[in-house]
């Protein structure tokens, strides 16, 4: 056991909704299938639902407050993901640990779960103020993940700027629910516009995929079926694990890849011609 | 997009969404970077023109004092054309300037 070694690894967003939770679960499921020993942290004490996500809801015994108050001991509060026990889940507590949790408490939870991690991910809490302050106090380095909208981006950036300001570092952008189609029809916010922006090193693009939501459904992450099988979603957290382990994957622009009619009657021509 | 939206478009009528998108964000993060309210800001672009002009006379119309930013670094810009040079600057304590002139914004209102 190495008690130095893991990487802790904020999840935020700023606005809520975008797909944090989503990454952590696929996130950590992808880095434990590459043989990573991963725990994730839900520290989103008011609104928890990572458990739901992993389909471990029912098998909660102990939480992170049982933990910090030196009632049970860690091994006993994580929850050992079935199918891929690379994966530990360390559930939230009560909502009322708000109340006086400290971002002290969260450094000593996250700094345990280290000990036994290659790779702590923290599932942030939206917003900018006590719930994001503790979780972000326990993280050395940051996903942070945006739609392609307005409010996303902006929330995006003040939280990146608090990120700055605690020292924490790298900071890597994944962009998620993009849609080719708008993007190439000037519909919305580009890549390109969103990088620019935010001027953050890009490690993932995520598509609007309808089967993120039938995965939710089924409490069965995408990433547990692998790079094959995946949907477009899936292969684009199985490459958001391999880049962030230093896997050189590269990022192709889906909205800049020429598709439809005109495309293809351009590759059938040149194809033939040349 | 619409039929209506692509129409306008083809005209060049209509800016297409996600550009007025990107306009509009990089305006508000000018803002929210720099955390100046619009009231300070306006109080100072309000100062600095009282200062450059009385030095030189300016477009106070024309002129215009703003955020920018890129790369995470905010600037502010300041966009003042020049009519011509004082001869005698207005400025307090140098040379007999009158009272009612030492304010030439309020002069010019
Ligand atoms: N790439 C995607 N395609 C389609 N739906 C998505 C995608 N990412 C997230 N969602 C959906 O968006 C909602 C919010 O996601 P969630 O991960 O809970 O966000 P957050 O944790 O940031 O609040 C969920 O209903 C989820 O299924
Ligand atoms: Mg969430």
């Amino acid at each position: 056991m190495n008690a130095t070694s893991a990487r802790t690894i904020l999840i935020c967003s700023g606005k809520g909704g975008v797909g944090k939770t989503t990454l952590t679960a696929n996130l950590g499921i992808a880095l434990a299938r590459q043989g990573a020993r991963t725990a994730v942290i839900d520290a989103d004490f008011g609104l928890r639902n990572l458990d739901l996500l992993l389909g471990l809801e029912n098998r909660i015994v102990y939480t992170a407050q049982e933990v910090l108050a030196g009632s049970c001991r860690l091994e006993q509060a994580l929850v050992k993901h079935k199918q891929e026990p690379n994966l530990a889940l360390l559930p939230a507590g009560n909502p009322r640990m708000l109340d006086w949790l400290k971002p002290e408490d969260m450094k000593t939870i996250a700094a345990q779960v280290g000990q036994q991690s290659d790779y702590v991910l923290i599932d942030c809490p939206a917003g900018v103020e006590g719930g994001f302050r503790n979780a972000a106090a326990a993280a050395e380095e940051a996903i942070v993940v945006t739609t392609p909208e307005l409010s996303a981006v902006r929330d995006a950036d003040r939280v990146i700027g608090l990120l700055n300001s605690q020292g924490i570092q790298p900071i890597q952008l994944v962009l998620n629910r993009v849609r080719p189609k708008m993007m190439a029809n000037q519909e919305m916010l580009t890549v390109q516009d969103v990088t620019d922006i935010l001027a953050l090193p890009l490690l993932g693009l995520v598509l609007e995929d309808e089967q993120v939501i039938v995965s939710t459904n089924r409490g069965e992450p995408l990433t547990l079926q692998g790079h094959g099988a995946g949907s477009p979603a899936a292969r684009a957290y199985i490459n958001v694990a391999r880049r962030l382990c230093g896997e050189d994957v590269p990022l192709v622009d889906p909205s800049k890849e020429r598709s439809g009619l005109r495309a293809k009657l351009g590759r059938l021509i040149s194809k033939n011609l040349f | 997009m619409t039929l209506r939206d692509l129409i306008n478009r083809l005209l060049r009528r209509q800016q297409a969404s996600g550009e007025t998108a990107k306009q509009r964000l990089q305006l508000v993060l000018a803002h929210d970077r720099s955390d100046l309210n619009p009231e300070l800001l306006q109080r100072m672009r309000q100062e600095i023109l009282e200062v450059v002009s009385r030095y030189v006379e300016i477009d106070v119309d024309e002129g215009e004092v703003s955020l920018e930013t890129e790369d995470r670094v905010t600037a502010l810009v300041a966009n003042l054309p020049i009519k011509r040079a004082r001869s005698l600057p207005l400025i307090p304590g140098l040379g007999d300037s009158d009272q009612s002139t030492a304010d030439p914004l309020r002069r010019a209102s």
